[in-house]
């Protein structure tokens, strides 16, 4: 009695596979290999759970932004991240999954966001850092899933980069604005420079010598560029910005290779790497405990919305909140 | 690919054009005539201003505290924008004080570079902010959050509505800017409260007590100071003593599609935040807005 059904999988797979070499995209009907989802739905919750922990570093500062016109920029930016969690949560809902459910993956430990945010931010210069550098590193990452093969991921990831691009310039103009202040101010920008440049280039993840999925998702077309590759290129680019900038990258065996044309660098401390990954960073239990305590202190208003609207029909709620159960 | 290079080319240009703000920045009524009617005492609409720019400085703030820490993410995103709108409100209103005249010492202990309306955000000591407990009072729950968002955001566009015919051109372009933004903002906090009152057991039992913790807060806000009394009789500003009826039943009624009796409204208690008497929430709300900038008075940013 196996026989058919085998059939009917391999000319699944084929037209799976005929989809990926055409360059088109997978949408949330087509058939896909559960090993080609569950792929999708770790990294695009790993995504979605980055934008969401990634509101508290910088949110740290909403309250004592130095001048009006900075609070507003940056709670903007941090609204802006809210949304993305949003869509990338509604992008990874599309591959059968339930937000509630990442989001209790996430403060239970069982999935993971990025290791920047583990680390503190400091002082102001730091919110201007975090989005030249933090931000440059996400974009350099993330506009080469526009052409995700996966659709809802791809059409996502268009708007998400255009709005990382305007964080970025903010957060350089905020940089560039402090070298142009008090000597104080310049000091503290070096200062963020040196504490974010390593955990920056670790946004790449492993080198390719110690990523073993990369090759099977380079195939399925959900990464489009190695590790490595991408960032090579953001050090490429962000050399001419520190100088136009005023500021000096942490390490002295960066220098141009005039054969290559490339920047060479020194060797990231992957240990460092591995301990904040797991846990061992100087916010990891800080981050999640916030995010619980929201997840938790806020059960009783999502019940109170969810009767509600059992109580008044299901179409008058989602009219009025756009999202109960 | 286009796709490939949108981190390319922050460098390069030499000038500033390119910044989405510009750097330098330093007034967001720059270009608008401030010139004040005649009529109107530029002291008293300074301070009238400052009345109502300091309530959106300070309720933004409390707003901005729920980041991150909100039940949904639908609500970080609705908070911030009601916070951000506040913020906008506030920045015109101190920049409008300003260019009244109506400085005082924050000027001095602020650096040179450091804009009027940051001068008065940032350097002026409790006893010189104008807020409303209304405004200020610390956060609670959920609850609390979308009640005190409820009863300011009404009274503030009651008083709105009105402000857009004051004689003063300005602070009629400001109101009828924010009426469209606060009327979003009551009726955010009015889907919420119904949705509270008439959920579960314990919803109505958290929002029956922010009703009772928010009321008391109206004490003073329908009470006239003097400069308003005078702004007023000038058709410059409004009496919050003529918002009282309007304001109460409004809240009545959503609290009554809420499921809820209305509370005892307070008898009127004279205008202590007006006048600068503010509880300890005040000065602990400002230690934590002001630090970074008065430790940097020469600083730009």
């Amino acid at each position: 009695m196996s026989a058919p059904v085998d059939v009917a999988a391999d000319e699944l797979e084929r037209g799976f596979e005929a989809t990926l070499a055409a360059q088109r995209r997978i949408e949330p009907r087509d058939w896909m290999p559960e090993g080609y989802r569950a792929t999708l739905v770790r990294q695009i919750a790993q995504h979605a759970h980055s934008e969401i922990i990634g509101m508290q570093p910088e949110g740290d500062w909403l309250l004592a932004a130095p001048s009006l016109r900075r609070k507003a920029v940056l709670l903007a930016k941090v609204q802006d991240e809210a949304g993305h969690g949003m869509y990338l949560y509604a992008a990874a809902e599309t591959l059968g999954v339930d937000r509630d459910d990442l989001t209790d993956r996430l403060v239970e430990g069982r999935q993971k966001y990025s290791s920047i945010f583990n680390y503190p931010t400091l002082t102001y210069a730091d919110v201007g850092v975090i989005g030249w550098l933090v931000d440059g590193a996400a974009i350099c990452n993330q506009v080469p899933l526009c052409r995700s093969s996966y659709g809802p991921y791809a059409r996502a990831m268009v708007r998400i980069c255009k709005e990382e691009s305007f964080h970025q310039r903010q957060g350089y103009e905020l940089l560039l604005t402090m070298m142009r202040g008090t000597d104080e101010q310049r000091a503290m920008v070096q200062d963020a420079v040196d504490r974010w440049w390593w955990p920056s280039l670790m946004m790449f993840g492993p080198p390719d010598t110690d990523s073993p999925n990369t090759a099977r998702s380079m195939a399925w077309g959900i990464k489009r560029h190695t590790n490595d590759e991408l960032r090579q290129r953001f050090v490429d680019m962000t050399v001419p910005q520190a100088e136009f900038l005023g500021v000096t990258l942490p390490d002295p065996e960066l220098s141009l290779d005039p054969a290559t044309g490339h920047h060479r660098f020194g060797a990231i401390d992957w240990d460092e790497f591995r301990r904040v990954l797991a846990g061992g960073g100087p916010c990891n239990a800080e981050r999640i405990t916030r995010r619980r305590a929201a997840r938790d202190d806020g059960a009783w208003v999502r019940e109170a919305a969810a009767a509600h609207a059992a109580k008044h029909g299901a179409a008058h709620a989602a009219k009025q909140t756009g999202r109960t159960a | 690919m286009h796709e490939e290079t949108v981190y390319d080319a922050l460098t390069g240009a030499p000038d500033d054009a390119r910044w989405a703000f510009g750097t330098g920045f330093d007034d967001p009524l720059a270009g608008v005539d401030t010139t004040v009617p005649e009529g109107v005492a530029p002291a008293d609409l300074g301070a009238y201003c400052l009345m109502l720019g300091d309530d959106a400085l300070v309720l933004a703030q409390r707003l901005t505290e729920w980041i991150t820490r909100a039940p949904e993410l639908e609500e970080e995103v609705a908070v911030a924008n009601i916070a951000l709108d506040l913020l906008g409100q506030a920045r015109l209103l101190l920049a409008r004080t300003a260019a009244a005249g109506v400085l005082g010492p924050c000027r001095e202990r602020a650096g040179a570079s450091v804009p009027d309306e940051d001068a008065l955000a940032y350097f002026r000591d409790p006893g010189e902010f104008r807020c409303t407990a209304l405004a200020a009072a610390p956060n609670g729950d959920f609850a609390h959050l979308v009640v005190r968002l409820l009863a300011a955001a009404t009274l503030r566009l009651a008083a709105f509505d009105r402000l857009r015919s004051s004689r003063d051109p300005v602070l009629a372009a400001v109101a009828a800017k924010g009426v469209a933004e606060l009327s979003y903002a009551r009726e955010h906090a009015a889907r919420w409260v119904v949705r509270l009152g008439d959920g579960t057991a314990e919803s109505h039992r958290r929002i029956r007590a922010a009703v009772e913790a928010v009321a008391p807060l109206l004490a003073d806000v329908f009470t006239p100071t003097d400069v308003e009394l005078r702004l007023a009789a000038g058709g410059a500003a409004v009496d919050p003593a003529a918002l009282r009826a309007e304001v109460l039943g409004v809240l009545d009624a959503v609290l009554a599609h809420a499921t809820l009796e209305p509370p005892s409204w307070p008898a009127g208690a004279p205008p202590r935040g007006r006048l600068g008497d503010h509880g300890p929430e005040v000065a602990e709300l400002l230690a934590g807005l002001q630090g970074l900038a008065r430790a940097h008075p020469e600083a730009t940013w």
